[in-house]
C-alpha cells in the first residue's frame, strides 16, 4: 500500500496531523478547539493590555504617574478568573486522560520492542516477528550494495521502514512496549500514541484505526547516535487482507491453529478469514497494487539490511 | 515602599565615605582572590558572557545543520569530527551538540548571571549591606564555576562510546548514559555537574544568609525589593534541589563504574527512577532560572513607570507559591513513560495550578505600567518584551500541562517552542533587561541607547522567527534531537534558521554597544533613570565604591 500524502506523515502545515483513532480525534479535538483559540485569546489580550498601556500611558501623554499600588477587587478577580479557566480546561482533560486509560478489549496485541536502532514487533498470538529498519536513499553512501533502498511507494525520506507494522482495521489493537538496550519511544502521531520504551519494563498503549493506510512516526526518546533514523511505518490494511499477511509471514490467526485460551469475540471472524482471504487477497493485489504483499515481497534483502 | 532616595540623603554620607573605602587591592589579588561581591559578580558576568556566546556558538551549529534536509554540517564543520567518514560519529556529535547548549546554557550562562552576576552584585546594594555575608565562600561559589566548565568543555575531547563527547541530553537519561556511553566522556559530565551543584548550593547558602541577616536598619522582609526576594526564593531552590541532582548523578557514576544497578532493571533497578530524581531537581530548575528574572522585571517595569510595582505583596508571595509549586509538579516531563492514569491526572491538575500565581505576577506588571509616566529606555523594551513572550510561552505551557494532549507533543519541537519562549526568550531577555538597566551602575558609564534598542527590535524579531515556526514543527510531528528531518519539515527549519541570522546580528550589535560604552560611554550619574528608581543601589555613585554602607542607610 502506497500512502496518502497528508495523512499519517507530516504535511508541512501549521496543526496537528489528522487524526485517525477515535483518542487522537477527541485530543486534537480539545486542542484545537478548546486549547489553541484560548492561548491565543490570552496572548492576545495580553498583548492588547501591554500596547495600550505603552500608548496610554507614554510619558507624553501622561507625564504625572499615579501612585496607585493596589486594588484588592481587580487582585482577586485576575486570580479567580485564571482559576475558573483552568477548571474549564481541567474537566475535558482529565475525561480524555480517562477515555485513554480505558481502552475496549484488545483484538490484537502486538509487543513493541525497541533497539539501537531499529523496532522490532511480535505478535505473540499470531506467531509473527521481524524487525524493522529504516530504508535508506539510494544514493546514501552508507548504504549497502544489496541493501534495498527507499521509493516513494514505501514513504517519505526517513520514514519509510523495509517492513512494516501491519494492523487490521477497525480492530483494537494492543501494544506492549519495551526497549532492550536504553529508552526508546514508540510514537505514530496519527494515531495519537506516545509511550516510551524502557528496558526492563513492559508499558501499555492502544489504537484502534478503521482507516487502512500508511501511517509514520520516529522514535521519539532520544537514544544515541542514530536516534533520528529509526522511524516506525504502520499499515493498517482491512482484517482479510491482514490475515493474509499473517499467513504470509508463517503466521496462523488467533484461535485457528493452536487454541489459544483467551480469545475473543472477533477471533471467530478472523478464524473464518483464515482460509477466505488467501483466495481474497490475491485477486485484490492484482487489482490494486497498494497491498500488503508487496511489503513483504522483500523479505528476502532483510539479511543484508540489518547491517548496521 | 519607603525605601526612596530622597529620603535617605545617603549620596552626599557616601560620598565622604569613599576616600578610604576605594583602596581595591592590586590585580591579581583583586580578581583572583577576590571577596568583593561586586568584583565576584563582575566575574559571574564575564563567565556567564563567555558561556553564553559558546552556547549561542553551539546553537548556530545546530541551525546551521537544520537549514536543510540531510546531513552538511556534522560531517565536516565539527573540528573534533572532521575527516571522519562514519555516519554514526557525525550523528554521534549532534548528540554532543545538544547535550553541550542545554548543560552551558542552563548551569554556565541563565544560573551564572542571573544569580551569580546581578544577585551577587545588587542583593547586598539593595539590602544596604556592605557584602555578602561569607565573602570567602562567595569566592570558591566563582572558583568552582570554572574547573567545571573546563570539565565539560573537555569532555568533548575523549570518547563518549559512539564518538567524541557526551551525547546524552542534557537530562543525561540512564541507561543512555550509563551503560549506553562507555568512555570518560560522561563521567566528566558528570563531575562538572557535581562542581557546578556545589558552587550553586554555596552560593544559595550565601544569599539566605545574607538577605536574613544583613538588612538594613528598618529593612523588614516586606520592604525589601522585589529583586531580592526572588533571589530569597530561588536560593531556597537551589538548597533543595541541586543536592537531588547530586544524588542521582553520583548513581549515574556509580552504575557506570563501580556495578551498581539503581537505574538498571538486571540488578533490580529501574530506568524511570532516575528521571523521577532528574526532574524532581529539573523543574525547579526551571524556576531557577526564571524567577530571579521575575525580580528584575518587576524593578524595571516600576522604574521606567514611575509607580511603585502594583500588588507588592501579591507579587512576592506569588513567588513563593510558584516555588513551593514547583516542587510538586515534576513528573509532567514524564507523562509518556508509562505512568498511572492516576499520576496523570495528579500532575495534569497541579502542574496548571501554576499558571494561577503566573498569570498573578504577568497582570501585576501590567498594572504596574497602567497609570505609569512610561518611557522606553532599552531595559524597558526587553521587559515589555518579556512580558509579552513569557505569555505566549505560558498558554503553551498550559497545553503541555494536559497529560491527555502532552502525548502527542512531547519530544517534539512543541516542547522546543515552549521552553524556549520561557527560558531564551524570557529568562535572557530579562538578563538583557537586568543588564542594560544595571549596566551604568555597574560600570560607571551610560550604554549606546541607540544601539540598545537596534539590539532589542532584532533580537525581539529575531527570536520569534526562531522559535514560533517551532510550535508549527511539533504539532506537525518533528521529534527533537534530531539532527535530519524529512523533507516535509523543511519549510518552517529554513525560517527558523533565518530567524537565528536576524538574532546574532541583534546579539553581535550588543557586544559592539558594551565595547563602545565600556570605552566611550558617558559618565553615569549615580541615578541615571530619575524619580521611577527608588532602590537603595540608585543612592550610591556610578560605579558604587569598593565598600560601601559602611554606615548602614537607616530605612523608615
Amino acid at each position: 500500500m502506497a500512502p496518502t500524502p497528508g495523512i499519517g506523515e507530516p504535511n508541512g502545515a501549521k496543526g496537528i496531523q489528522p487524526q485517525v483513532t477515535p483518542i487522537g480525534e477527541e485530543a486534537a479535538g480539545f486542542h484545537d478547539n478548546i486549547l489553541l483559540p484560548l492561548c491565543a485569546a490570552i496572548s492576545i489580550f495580553v498583548l492588547a493590555l501591554l500596547l495600550w498601556a505603552m500608548i496610554r500611558y507614554r510619558r507624553g501623554a501622561n507625564p504625572t504617574p499615579s501612585r496607585n499600588s493596589h486594588n484588592t477587587t481587580i487582585e482577586v478577580i485576575w486570580t479567580l478568573v485564571p482559576v475558573l479557566i483552568l477548571v474549564a480546561i481541567a474537566i475535558p482533560s482529565i475525561r480524555l486522560l480517562r477515555h485513554t486509560y480505558t481502552p475496549p478489549p484488545a483484538d490484537l496485541t502486538v509487543k513493541v520492542t525497541g533497539h539501537q536502532w531499529y523496532w522490532s514487533y511480535d505478535y505473540p498470538d499470531n506467531g509473527v516477528s521481524f524487525d524493522s529498519y529504516m530504508l535508506k536513499e539510494k544514493n546514501d553512501p552508507t548504504r549497502q550494495a544489496n541493501q534495498r533502498y527507499r521509493t516513494d511507494a514505501d514513504g517519505p525520506p526517513l520514514l519509510a521502514a523495509d517492513e512494516r507494522l501491519v494492523l487490521p482495521a477497525g480492530k483494537v489493537v494492543k501494544f506492549i512496549v519495551t526497549a532492550d538496550d536504553v529508552i526508546h519511544s514508540f510514537a505514530v502521531p496519527a494515531f495519537w500514541i506516545k509511550q516510551d520504551a524502557n528496558p526492563g519494563q513492559l508499558h501499555e498503549t492502544w489504537a484502534k484505526v478503521d482507516r487502512p493506510g500508511v501511517y509514520f512516526g520516529q522514535c521519539s526518546e532520544l537514544c544515541g547516535a542514530r536516534h533520528g533514523f529509526m522511524p516506525i511505518a504502520v499499515e493498517v490494511v482491512p482484517p482479510a487482507q491482514f490475515a493474509a499477511w499473517v499467513a504470509s509471514k508463517g503466521g496462523h490467526m488467533a484461535g485457528a491453529t493452536p487454541p489459544a485460551p483467551d480469545s475473543t469475540a472477533a477471533s471467530p471472524v478472523s478464524a473464518s478469514n483464515v482460509a477466505a482471504p488467501a483466495a481474497a487477497a490475491a485477486p485484490a493485489s492484482s487489482g490494486t497494487p497498494a497491498n500488503a504483499q508487496p511489503t513483504n515481497a522483500v523479505a528476502t534483502n532483510q539479511a543484508a539490511t540489518k547491517q548496521p | 515602599m519607603s525605601t526612596t532616595a530622597d529620603a535617605l540623603h545617603l549620596e552626599a554620607h557616601e560620598a565622604g565615605a569613599e576616600h578610604h573605602a576605594d583602596h581595591k587591592p592590586a590585580f591579581f589579588t583583586r580578581w583572583f582572590m577576590s571577596t568583593n561581591h561586586k568584583d565576584i559578580g563582575t566575574l559571574y558576568l564575564i563567565f556567564a558572557i563567555i558561556a553564553g556566546t559558546i552556547g549561542g556558538a553551539i546553537s548556530g551549529i545546530m541551525r546551521w545543520e537544520l537549514m536543510e534536509p540531510g546531513i552538511q554540517v556534522l560531517n565536516h564543520a565539527w573540528p573534533i569530527g572532521a575527516g571522519t567518514a562514519n555516519f554514526d560519529e557525525w550523528t554521534h556529535h549532534w548528540n554532543v551538540l545538544i547535550t553541550a547548549h542545554g548543560l552551558i546554557m542552563v548551569f554556565f550562562t541563565v544560573m551564572p548571571a542571573m544569580m551569580g552576576g546581578f544577585g551577587n552584585w545588587f542583593v547586598p546594594l539593595m539590602i544596604g549591606a556592605p557584602d555578602m555575608a561569607f565573602p570567602r565562600m562567595n569566592n570558591i561559589s566563582f572558583w568552582l564555576l570554572v574547573p567545571s566548565f573546563c570539565l565539560l568543555l573537555g569532555s568533548t575531547f575523549v570518547s563518549g562510546g559512539t564518538g567524541l563527547g557526551a551525547g546524552t541530553g542534557w537530562t543525561l537519561y540512564a541507561p543512555l548514559s550509563t551503560s549506553g556511553s562507555s568512555g570518560p566522556a560522561v563521567d566528566m559530565v558528570i563531575f562538572s555537574l557535581h562542581l557546578a551543584g556545589a558552587s550553586s548550593i554555596l552560593g544559595a547558602i550565601n544569599f539566605i544568609t545574607t538577605i536574613f541577616n544583613m538588612r538594613a536598619p528598618g529593612m523588614t522582609l516586606h520592604k525589601m525589593p522585589l529583586f531580592v526576594w526572588s533571589v530569597l526564593v530561588t536560593a531556597f531552590l537551589l538548597l533543595l534541589a541541586l543536592p537531588v541532582l547530586a544524588g542521582a548523578i553520583t548513581m549515574l557514576l556509580t552504575d557506570r563504574n563501580f556495578g551498581t544497578t539503581f537505574f538498571d532493571a538486571s540488578g533490580g533497578g529501574n530506568v524511570v527512577l532516575y528521571q523521577h530524581l532528574f526532574w524532581f531537581f529539573g523543574h525547579p530548575e526551571v524556576y531557577i532560572m526564571i524567577l530571579p528574572g521575575f525580580g528584575m522585571i518587576s524593578q524595571v517595569v516600576s522604574t521606567f513607570s514611575r509607580k511603585p510595582v502594583f500588588g507588592y505583596l501579591g507579587m512576592a508571595y506569588a513567588m513563593v507559591a510558584i516555588g513551593v509549586i514547583g516542587f510538586v509538579v515534576w513528573a509532567h516531563h514524564m507523562f509518556t513513560t508509562g505512568m498511572s492514569v492516576d499520576e496523570k491526572m495528579y500532575f495534569t491538575a497541579a502542574t496548571m495550578i501554576i499558571a494561577v500565581p503566573t498569570g498573578v505576577k504577568i497582570f501585576s506588571w501590567i498594572a504596574t505600567m497602567w497609570g505609569g509616566s512610561i518611557t522606553f529606555e532599552t531595559p524597558m523594551l526587553f521587559a515589555i518584551g518579556f512580558i509579552f513572550l513569557f505569555t505566549v510561552g505560558g498558554v503553551t505551557g498550559v497545553v503541555l500541562a494536559n497529560g491527555g494532549v502532552d502525548t502527542y507533543m512531547q519530544d517534539t519541537y512543541y516542547v522546543v517552542a515552549h521552553f524556549h519562549y520561557v527560558l531564551s526568550l524570557g529568562a535572557i531577555f530579562s538578563i538583557f533587561a537586568g543588564f542594560y538597566y544595571w549596566f551604568p551602575k555597574m560600570s560607571g558609564r551610560m550604554y549606546n541607547e541607540l544601539l540598545g534598542k537596534l539590539h532589542f527590535f532584532l533580537m525581539f524579531v529575531g527570536v520569534n522567527v526562531i522559535f514560533f515556526p517551532m510550535h508549527f514543527l511539533g504539532l506537525d510531528g518533528m521529534p527533537r534531537r534530531i539532527p535530519d528531518y524529512t523533507p516535509a519539515f523543511a519549510g518552517w527549519n529554513k525560517v527558523s534558521t533565518i530567524g537565528y541570522m536576524i538574532t546574532i546580528a541583534g546579539v553581535a550589535i550588543f557586544f559592539v554597544n558594551l565595547l563602545i560604552s565600556l570605552t566611550a560611554g558617558k559618565k553615569a550619574p549615580a541615578n541615571p533613570w530619575g524619580e521611577g528608581a527608588t532602590t537603595l543601589e540608585w543612592t550610591l555613585p556610578s560605579p558604587p565604591p569598593f565598600h560601601q554602607f559602611e554606615t548602614l542607610p537607616r530605612i523608615d
